[in-house]
């Protein structure tokens, strides 16, 4: 019913898909309960709203600090000081230093630059080349249809994370393999969302209008089917940012990512492992800093969900 | 029943084998000559490189190559380890039944938390204890895991001195011991799969509840808890229960870093192990596992909704 069902069923979007509309139709008495008050309504309707706001304002202002990194940044993010190895947090150091004496208020806001690029491209990339497939399967159908639908079952099958880590492996350790692949990854559920909404569209009316009068299909898929399911997409694509944004930091943390001694979340928080007694802070603000940013992109997501879904209550 | 068994499986079967083609393809990706990394030292030696190309079949043709490999895993032989010279299979399985116990654990915390809160969240829709619910479950699914992981350790073990931070007892040896190493990385673990099984299940109930046999029910003057945990549960918890199976494959994939972390020696700790060794054989066979893995539970997933849903039975 939601893309945070589609998301985790993953692999099961064909039994369910049959059963959604029909579930929409009943849960809709559900959705406007009589005993509601419009008071309450109001509050409930601000209350998610707000929620969605200030994940919007989270992402812009990460967006911000990693596109202002230099200017933010307090220090060289790369620049050792051995008289200031592992020192708390202070008025000169606002997030402490790390074990070469680095400030880790400056390696947090560089770390969100390759963070926020990380997920964002390899999202792009994701759709860039998951949709045009999705849509080619669904509206072509065939063989063509049963072959794409295959390959990515196939993708489905390996956990996003283990994929990811896999392909990382054979391309070798770095930040731009590390986007490939999550792009990888994460591509096939665009393939299927694109192609089951691309399937829906076909039953629909004016696709078999613009089909009757001589229109290709990559032309129907082009004018008549994308821009209708442009919403789903952009509600898949920022949930699928914040789970890139997590792959980065993991395959970072196992190595796999942004190599050292540029800053990355990732990596920050695999050398404050050692150091959990000593120095603590180290653990602390990077993870903060994934937490903060994944959430926003969650809340974000969840709020245009509700708030592009036609079903969902606009009153 | 044994027609669609049969046709279920036939599906399976192209999976499978793009699944190995994409696996066996991983390899292709790999920069360099396995031979040069294996040959180790005497990668100067042109008669040592020959007899390892020899010996791995790399100096024969790609698809020769490849139904090498296939004929190999049917028949359970996933290739040797090149760093410790050991049967992959073998040491898979050696770790699969300590990340099964993991795995096992964690998805026992996630019901037990998740499904409360979704039933909770959904009788009382709109109000602040599905308000709080819906923030624990955003919280978990956006938390990760790695870092929760780090900051329960600074907790529980470096300043509470309550758990060990690390480390992995056997079931069969003690059983305490084995409960105290595993039941941090087990809630780490379950954290985030709660926060989407509470959101499966909600939604699950809310669509139940305003069925007409829970009208008809709440008509006939049945109390509330009766229609809520005998009439809508029921029925409410078919799609959790396939989604959970699912989700139980997922944690396979949350167990290399959960494992990473807390030094336990699972499954995810031999994938991450492999990649760090350059062991391509056993990043290969894990994946290859997993997928498999993977492909058995959806299965499973598909009878148990047959099982438990009779109306799908008849179609």
């Amino acid at each position: 019913m939601s893309a945070s069902d589609d998301r985790s069923a993953g692999g099961r979007a064909d039994l369910n898909r049959p059963r959604q509309p029909m579930s929409a139709v009943i849960e809709s008495p559900a959705v406007a309960p009589a005993a509601e008050s419009p008071g309450r309504r109001a509050l409930r309707r601000f209350l998610r709203h707000r929620l969605a706001v200030f994940g919007a304002v989270v992402v812009l202002v990460f967006a911000a600090v990693a596109l202002l990194a230099p200017l933010v940044a307090t220090a060289d993010p790369n620049a050792t000081s051995w008289s200031a190895i592992r020192r708390a947090p202070s008025l000169q150091y606002w997030f402490g230093t790390d074990e070469n004496g680095r400030d880790v208020f400056s390696r947090v806001v560089w770390g969100a630059r390759a963070s926020m690029m990380a997920g964002t491209i390899s999202v792009v990339v994701a759709l860039l080349a998951g949709v045009p497939i999705g849509l080619l399967a669904g509206l072509v159908g065939g063989w063509v249809d049963a072959l794409i639908s295959r390959v990515a079952d196939a993708m489905l099958s390996v956990p996003f994370l283990i994929l990811a880590i896999a392909l990382a492996a054979f391309l070798g350790p770095a930040l731009e393999n590390a986007m490939i692949a999550i792009a990888i990854s994460a591509s096939p559920v665009f393939v299927r969302l694109a192609r089951g909404m691309a399937l829906d569209a076909r039953a629909t009316d004016w696709v078999e209008a613009a089909r009757a009068l001589g229109n290709p299909p990559w032309r129907i898929g082009l004018l008549h089917v994308l821009p209708n399911i442009v919403p789903p997409l952009l509600v898949q694509a920022t949930l699928a940012i914040a789970e890139a944004i997590i792959a980065e930091a993991s395959l970072s943390f196992l190595g796999l990512g942004q190599q050292p001694p540029e800053p990355s979340w990732g990596s920050m928080l695999n050398s404050a492992q050692r150091f959990l007694t000593q120095a603590p802070w180290l653990a602390v603000f990077p993870g903060l800093a994934i937490f903060l940013v994944v959430l926003a992109f969650n809340l974000v997501g969840d709020g245009l969900r509700d708030a592009l879904d036609p079903r969902s209550d606009k009153r | 029943m044994l027609v669609w068994l049969a046709r279920r499986l036939a599906q399976v079967v192209p999976t499978l084998i793009l699944l190995s083609v994409m696996i066996f393809g991983l390899q292709q990706l790999m920069p360099g000559d396995p031979a040069l990394i294996l040959a180790g030292e005497e990668r100067g030696d042109p008669q040592v490189l020959a007899q390892i190309r020899a010996e791995l079949w790399l100096d024969r043709p790609l698809h020769v190559q490849y139904l090498h490999w296939v004929g190999n895993v049917v028949t359970g032989d996933f290739g040797f380890s090149w760093r410790i010279r050991e049967p992959v299979a073998r040491l898979i399985l050696q770790k699969l039944p300590v990340t099964f116990q993991l795995a096992s654990m964690a998805f026992l915390i996630a019901v037990l938390i998740g499904v409360p809160m979704g039933i909770l969240s959904a009788t009382h829709r709109d109000r602040p204890a599905d308000w709080l619910a819906n923030g624990i479950a955003l919280f978990g699914i956006s938390m990760p895991n790695f870092w929760l992981g780090i900051m329960m350790i600074l907790l529980f073990s470096v300043q509470l001195g309550w758990l060990p931070p690390s480390g992995y007892v056997p079931l069969t040896e003690d059983f305490w011991q084995s409960v105290s190493t595993t039941i941090m990385p087990a809630f780490v673990l379950g954290s985030g799969i709660a926060g989407v099984l509470m959101r499966h299940t909600r939604a699950a109930m809310l669509t139940a509840l305003s069925q007409d046999y829970v009208r008809t029910a709440r008509a006939k003057g049945l109390t509330e808890r009766v229609v809520v945990w005998k009439h809508a549960l029921r029925n409410a918890l078919i799609p959790v229960v396939t989604l959970g199976t699912i989700e139980f494959g997922r944690l396979l994939a949350g167990a290399v870093l959960t494992e990473q972390i807390f030094t336990i020696p699972g499954f995810g700790k031999l994938i991450v192990d492999a990649v760090f060794n350059r062991d391509y054989p056993v990043v290969q066979g894990v994946v290859l596992a997993t997928a498999l893995i993977f492909v058995g539970l959806s299965l499973v997933a598909d009878l148990l909704y047959m099982a438990i849903n009779p109306r799908l039975r008849q179609a």
